[in-house]
């Protein structure tokens, strides 16, 4: 479905990316972890055409967007709840769920808000608060929710677990699950929190500095003894 | 009692002037965090666009009145706006991304063409043009004192309110205004979910333009007679009020150009007016030392 083939990505003078192969197929979870600073979310934003690849093709389902511009990128499918969450903090959730409609057919939008709304009860509690005054975990879902608003087919998601509780955490990754086996969704995951991404996933790779050093299942790489060592020991769950 | 109120209905009128102008460079600031220092020139474009409608106009022999103002209201907005339009494209576009410094001189160079462009075409002397509304009403008498409010006064009013009705409906009710409070926000993120962004700086430019344009029309029927110059004032007066009410706060810009428009009628009222310029940037100052992000600002936000 996605085919990321020898991308590189600069930032300035930086390469960020040195060539990089990644495959997603229709209806899997997909992880990527690395440590801090490996590159993993500039992977998911070179997919989005910001920055955009030097070299190196992006295709997906079988159509080439590496030069794509950025905001025809979710009209083809693809969505992503980035690095940070980036809420449009003075706008209230229901406006941000509005914004990830903007590219769907109106018809579909009370529907898909009803859905959203079912995943996560708390953005309608919150509907008219501004999206700058929610907590972590509200911000993420709400992320997470305006990328769904898209009706997508791929779903990028860079680190939702990042700063949360455990409970929230766990909450989550049950939805990424929930969406993935009841709506075949597609979703590629960045995580450091690489023991939780690692049990979801149904394969996953490893970057280190701008580079796949290794892939395989989530669980060959929950047992490899590097990984445990490198990403999992000192209890990032 | 009776000359304070003259003085708020005047005051209030020029106000209504400058708050439609400052409307555009804060909305331009909000966006792409640069000054658009061409900003009054496009505001000059305006009034000159509106005396050559009326004169056009004149010749066509149309002189029903509202039937003129409407046909003037509308092509001088559709005309400015496509001023407004080209000018992003050709002068601030291409520099996107480029030093932090680039649109900004390069918004300087365009305030100078435009100018001079304006005086090369329309020549340097001043435009007189027809008193177009004329009359008023006497609200009352106090002693040998009339408070008057002219038609135009309600007319610019009414305009104003009725501007700022239609755009606040713009900016928090439709998917346009939406998609430009996006941008403003998180650029990089308003791409992700779909915005054109550089289409929807465009609008931006478009939108400031069009309301002043509507300014300049109103001042070429207060004054009758306009030049290549009263952008730069006009203009000066007008980013002060922007800055006073906190620059990229909508209304904030309405705010700071009615204060602004009030002290300048009083100060000229009760005091000298000569020193009206400098009792308004004194103003300025205070508030500024007072509230550094101005009266309805935002902490001041980066932009890249
Ligand atoms: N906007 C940027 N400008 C310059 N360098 C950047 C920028 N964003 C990231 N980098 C650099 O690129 C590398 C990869 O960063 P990133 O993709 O954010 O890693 P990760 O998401 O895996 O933590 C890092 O060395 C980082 O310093
Ligand atoms: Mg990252």
């Amino acid at each position: 479905m996605l085919e990321v083939r020898g991308v590189h990505t600069f930032y300035g003078q930086i390469e960020a990316l040195k060539g990089i192969d990644v495959t997603v197929n229709e209806g899997e979870i997909v992880t990527l972890i690395g440590s801090n600073g490996a590159g993993k979310t500039t992977l998911l934003m070179t997919i989005c055409g910001s920055p955009r690849a030097a070299k190196g093709t992006i295709t997906f389902e079988g159509r080439d967007i590496t030069r794509m511009p950025t905001h025809h990128l979710v009209g083809t499918g693809i969505a992503q709840s980035p690095e940070g969450r980036r809420i449009f903090p003075r706008m209230t959730v229901y406006e941000n769920l509005q914004m990830g409609a903007l590219r769907t057919d109106p018809k579909y939008f009370k529907q898909d808000l009803d859905m959203v709304y079912s995943l996560f009860p708390r953005l309608q509690e919150r509907q008219e608060q501004r999206g700058g005054t929610l907590s972590g975990g509200e911000q993420q879902m709400l992320a997470i929710g305006r990328a769904l608003m898209s009706r997508p087919r791929l779903l990028l998601l860079d680190e939702p677990s990042l700063g949360l509780a455990p409970m929230v955490v766990r909450q989550i990754f049950d939805v990424i699950k929930e969406i993935n086996r009841r709506d075949k969704m597609t979703v590629f995951l960045v995580e450091q929190n690489a023991f939780h991404a690692l049990k979801l996933a149904h394969r996953a790779y490893v970057m280190v500095n701008g580079v796949i050093t290794l892939q395989g299942s989530g669980q060959e790489l929950l047992a490899n003894p590097e990984i445990r060592a490198a990403y999992l020991e000192g209890g990032s769950h | 009692m009776a000359y304070f109120l003259q003085q708020l209905i005047n005051g209030l009128t020029l106000g209504s002037i400058y708050g439609l102008i400052a409307i555009g460079y804060t909305m331009v600031y909000g966006i792409i965090g640069m000054i658009n220092f061409a900003h009054g020139e496009i505001y000059m474009i305006g009034a000159f666009i509106s005396v050559i409608t009326f004169l056009v106009l004149g010749e066509l022999g149309i002189s029903y009145i509202p039937l003129a103002l409407v046909v003037v209201l509308l092509c001088t907005m559709v005309l400015t706006g496509v001023w407004g339009w080209t000018v992003e494209r050709i002068a601030y576009r291409p520099l996107r991304g480029s030093f932090r410094l680039a649109p900004l001189i390069s918004a300087i160079g365009m305030s100078i063409a435009l100018q001079n462009g304006v005086q090369v075409s329309q020549g340097a002397r001043v435009k007189p043009i027809q008193p177009i509304i004329q009359g008023g009403l006497t609200l009352f008498h106090q002693g040998d004192f009339d408070v008057v409010v002219s038609y135009l006064q309600i007319f610019i009013l009414v305009l104003t309110v009725a501007l700022m009705i239609g755009f606040t409906w713009l900016i928090t009710r439709t998917s346009l205004g939406r998609q430009q409070r996006a941008c403003e926000q998180d650029r990089t993120m308003a791409g992700l979910v779909g915005v054109n962004v550089d289409r929807t700086i465009s609008m931006t430019f478009v939108m400031g333009a069009v309301l002043a344009s509507v300014a300049g029309l109103m001042v070429t029927l207060q004054y009758g007679v306009i030049d290549f110059y009263i952008g730069f004032l006009a203009g000066m007066k007008a980013f002060t009020a922007a800055v006073l009410g906190g620059i990229g706060s909508l209304p904030g810009a309405m705010l700071g150009g009615l204060l602004i428009g009030l002290i300048e009628s009083f100060w000229s009222a009760y005091f000298t007016i000569e020193y009206k310029d400098v009792a308004t940037f004194g103003i300025l100052v205070l508030v500024l030392i007072f509230r550094p992000t101005g009266l309805l600002g935002k902490p001041e936000v980066e932009k890249v």
